[in-house]
C-alpha cells in the first residue's frame, strides 16, 4: 500500500473529477461533500509524502511496472513532495472558499477544480520530459474553462490572450522536446541527464537549443519578463478562488526551470553547465522592475495583488539566477510564502469587493463595508506579509534571499528587491487606507459574509505567522531540499542502479 | 527526402507562425492550427526519417523509431481537443465582445 502512495495525488483528483462530471447542475451538496473530502484527502496523502521525502531517500513509482528509462517513472524527491503540499494547502483554502457560492456561477467547478489539481500534481511527480508536457497541457486545459468559469466580457478577452499564448507556448515545448529527444535518444529526465554529460560535441548546439526552448517555455509559465503581459488581465479577471489556485500556477514553471536545469545541465554537463543561468538572472531583475512599477500603476486590488504575484515571480527567478543552495534553499522558504498569501490576498479581494458593491475592488472611494473590521485586520497581515515587512514570513523569506546574493549579485539584487519592496508597501497602505478609512459615505447595506469564506482566507493567510513560528524546521528542511538539488547523482542512482559512465 | 521534408516544415511553420500573429481570431486559430501540424511533422523526424521500416526493433538493422510516433500520436491527441476549444472561445469572444479581433477593439487600421 504504501509504495502506492506516490500514485495518489495523480490518481485521486482523477477519480474524483470524474465522479464529479455525473450531473452537469444540480446535486450542490453532495458535489461540494466530494470536492471537500478529496482535497482534504490530497493534504493528507501530501503531507505523508513529505515525511516519507524528509528521509533524505529518492522514491519513484514506475507506472505499470515498466522500468526507467522506458516506462513512464513519477519521481519523489524533497522537492516535488514540498511542492505537493503547498499545492494541496491552497487548494484546501480555495476550494471551501469555492463552496460559498463562487463553484455555482458555472457548470463543472469542483471537477474541472479536481483536474487542475491533477495537473498540477502530475507536473511536479513526474520523472519524464514528454509526461511533462502531458500534465502541462492536463493543468492548462482545465484553467482554461476554470478561467471562462462565470463568463463576462473581460474573463473571456484574458483567456483569448491566454489560450492562444499557451497554445504557441505548447507547441514550442514539443518542438523543444523533440530536439532534445533527437539530440539525446532519451526522455527520461535522469536518462537524459547522462547523456547530456557524455554527449559529443558536434550536438552540444542542438541541445543549447532546445533547452534554451525550454526556458522559453517555462519563462511563458513561470511569467518571466517578456512573457508575463498575459498574467494581470488572467488574475485579475478570473474567478477568486480560480485566482487564489492560479498563485501555484506560476510556480509550476518555476518548479519546472529548477528541476529541468538543475538535473540535465548540473556540474557533470561540461561545457553546458548552467547554460540557462545569465539568461534567468538578468530577465529575473528586469521582471523585478516592471512588475515594481506595475504595482505602483495598479488602480484596482485584483490587478494590485497580480502585479505582487510578478514581484515574487522575479523574486524566485532571481534565486534560481544566483544558482547555490544557500540561493535555492531560501527561494523555496519565499515560494511556500508567497504562494498561500498571494492565494489568500486574491480571495479577501472577492471579498472586499462583495462587500463594496458597485465599487468592487477599484481603488476608489466606496461606502464603508459591514465586515469592515475584520477584513481590514486580515488584508493588514496579508499586506505586511506580502510587501515583507517583518513580523511576518515575507520578512524572513527576503531576507533569506537578499542573504544568499554573492558577490556583485548583491549589488544588483539588493536595491531592486528593496525597492520593488517599497513600491508594493507603498500600493499596498494607499490601497488599504482608501478601502478602508476613506471609504465611510454613504449607508452600510450588504449581508454578512459566508463563514466558508473567511475560513479560505484565513486558513491561507495563517501561513504568514506560522511560518515564522516553524522557520527553523522549514528552513532546515528547504536547505536539505537545496542541498539534495544540488547532488542530481542520488536521484539519477536512484532511477537508472545499471547506469554507466562518467556521471556515476 | 529530407530536403523536402524540412522545407515542407519550415514552410508550414513560417505561415502558422504569420497566421498567429495577425489580429483576427479567425486567422490566429487557423496559424495555431497550421503550428501544430508542422510540430507534428517535425516530432516525427526526429527519431530520423527512415522508409520501409517496422516500428519495432528486430533482428534486422533497418528499423524505424517507434516512439517518436507514439508521442506524435499523443500530440495530434491534445491538440486536436485545444483546436476545439479555441474555436469555441473565439465564438464565444466574437458574440460577447461584438467583434472578432483578439483584443476586442472595434476598429483597427489593417
Amino acid at each position: 500500500m504504501m509504495q502506492h502512495l506516490i500514485v495518489f495525488p495523480v490518481v485521486l483528483p482523477l477519480v474524483a473529477g470524474i465522479l464529479l462530471l455525473y450531473q452537469r447542475q444540480g446535486l450542490v451538496r453532495y458535489k461540494r461533500a466530494v470536492s471537500v473530502a478529496a482535497t482534504v484527502l490530497l493534504l493528507l496523502v501530501a503531507t505523508g509524502l513529505l515525511r516519507q521525502a524528509a528521509s533524505d531517500q529518492v522514491t519513484y513509482y514506475a507506472l505499470g511496472d515498466w522500468q526507467a528509462p522506458f516506462g513512464i517513472v513519477l519521481v519523489l524527491d524533497r522537492l516535488s513532495a514540498l511542492m505537493l503540499l503547498v499545492t494541496a494547502v491552497l487548494a484546501v483554502g480555495a476550494v471551501v472558499f469555492a463552496c460559498a457560492g463562487d463553484d455555482e456561477k458555472g457548470s463543472n467547478f469542483h471537477g474541472l477544480f479536481q483536474w487542475q489539481l491533477l495537473g498540477i500534481n502530475g507536473a511536479f511527480l513526474t520523472g519524464d520530459l514528454f509526461n511533462l508536457f502531458v500534465f502541462f497541457e492536463v493543468l492548462l486545459l482545465a484553467s482554461y474553462a476554470l478561467l471562462l468559469h462565470g463568463g463576462g466580457k473581460a474573463r473571456i478577452q484574458a483567456s483569448v490572450h491566454y489560450v492562444v499564448l499557451n497554445l504557441a507556448g505548447s507547441s514550442l515545448f514539443l518542438i523543444a522536446v523533440g530536439i532534445l529527444y533527437g539530440a539525446t535518444g532519451t526522455l527520461n529526465m535522469a536518462d537524459m541527464a547522462i547523456r547530456v554529460a557524455e554527449l559529443p560535441t558536434e550536438r552540444e548546439g542542438l541541445v543549447t537549443a532546445g533547452a534554451l526552448m525550454l526556458l522559453v517555455v517555462f519563462g511563458l509559465k513561470a511569467a518571466i519578463l517578456p512573457l508575463y503581459f498575459w498574467l494581470p488581465k488572467a488574475y485579475a479577471s478570473a474567478p477568486a478562488p480560480v485566482a487564489a489556485l492560479f498563485a501555484i500556477m506560476t510556480k509550476v514553471g518555476i518548479y519546472a526551470i529548477l528541476r529541468v536545469y538543475s538535473l540535465l545541465f548540473g556540474d557533470t554537463a561540461g561545457g553546458l553547465e548552467a547554460l540557462e543561468q545569465s539568461w534567468v538572472w538578468w530577465l529575473s531583475l528586469a521582471t523585478l522592475a516592471a512588475a515594481g512599477v506595475g504595482v505602483m500603476a495598479a488602480r484596482d486590488l485584483r490587478l494590485l495583488v497580480a502585479y505582487l504575484v510578478l514581484v515574487s515571480v522575479g523574486t524566485l527567478l532571481a534565486g534560481i539566477g544566483m544558482r547555490s543552495p544557500q540561493a535555492v534553499s531560501a527561494l523555496l522558504y519565499y515560494l511556500i510564502h508567497t504562494t498561500l498569501v498571494t492565494g489568500g490576498l486574491f480571495l479577501l479581494a472577492e471579498m472586499i469587493s462583495l462587500q463594496r458593491g458597485k465599487a468592487g475592488t477599484r481603488l476608489v472611494k466606496g461606502r464603508p463595508m459591514v465586515q469592515g473590521a475584520g477584513l481590514a485586520m486580515l488584508f493588514f497581515v496579508g499586506a505586511i506579509a506580502v510587501a515583507g515587512v517583518p513580523p511576518f514570513s515575507g520578512a524572513i523569506g527576503k531576507a533569506l534571499m537578499l542573504n544568499a546574493a554573492e558577490g556583485t549579485q548583491r549589488l544588483w539584487l539588493w536595491p531592486l528587491l528593496l525597492l520593488t519592496s517599497l513600491a508594493s508597501l507603498i500600493a499596498l497602505s494607499r490601497a488599504g487606507s482608501t478601502l478602508f478609512w476613506r471609504s465611510h459615505r454613504g449607508n452600510i447595506s450588504g449581508s454578512p459574509l459566508a463563514r466558508r469564506q473567511w475560513f479560505g482566507v484565513i486558513w491561507l493567510l495563517s501561513a504568514a505567522p506560522l511560518l515564522v513560528a516553524l522557520a527553523g524546521p522549514v528552513s532546515s528542511y528547504t536547505q536539505a531540499t537545496a542541498d539534495q538539488l544540488a547532488n542530481p547523482q542520488v536521484l539519477i542512482r536512484t532511477l537508472l542502479p545499471n547506469a554507466t559512465g562518467d556521471a556515476q | 527526402m529530407e530536403l523536402l521534408y524540412a522545407m515542407t516544415t519550415g514552410v508550414l511553420t513560417a505561415c502558422g507562425l504569420y497566421l498567429t500573429l495577425r489580429g483576427r481570431t479567425f486567422p490566429v486559430v487557423v496559424g495555431l492550427t497550421l503550428l501544430s501540424y508542422a510540430v507534428n511533422l517535425f516530432l516525427f523526424s526526429m527519431g530520423g526519417l527512415t522508409t520501409d521500416g517496422p516500428a519495432i526493433v528486430s533482428e534486422g538493422t533497418n528499423y524505424a523509431d517507434p516512439l517518436p510516433q507514439a508521442l506524435v500520436l499523443t500530440a495530434i491527441v491534445i491538440g486536436f481537443a485545444m483546436t476545439a476549444f479555441v474555436v469555441i472561445l473565439a465564438m464565444r469572444a466574437r458574440s460577447e465582445v461584438g467583434n472578432d479581433h483578439v483584443d476586442g477593439k472595434k476598429e483597427d487600421r489593417e
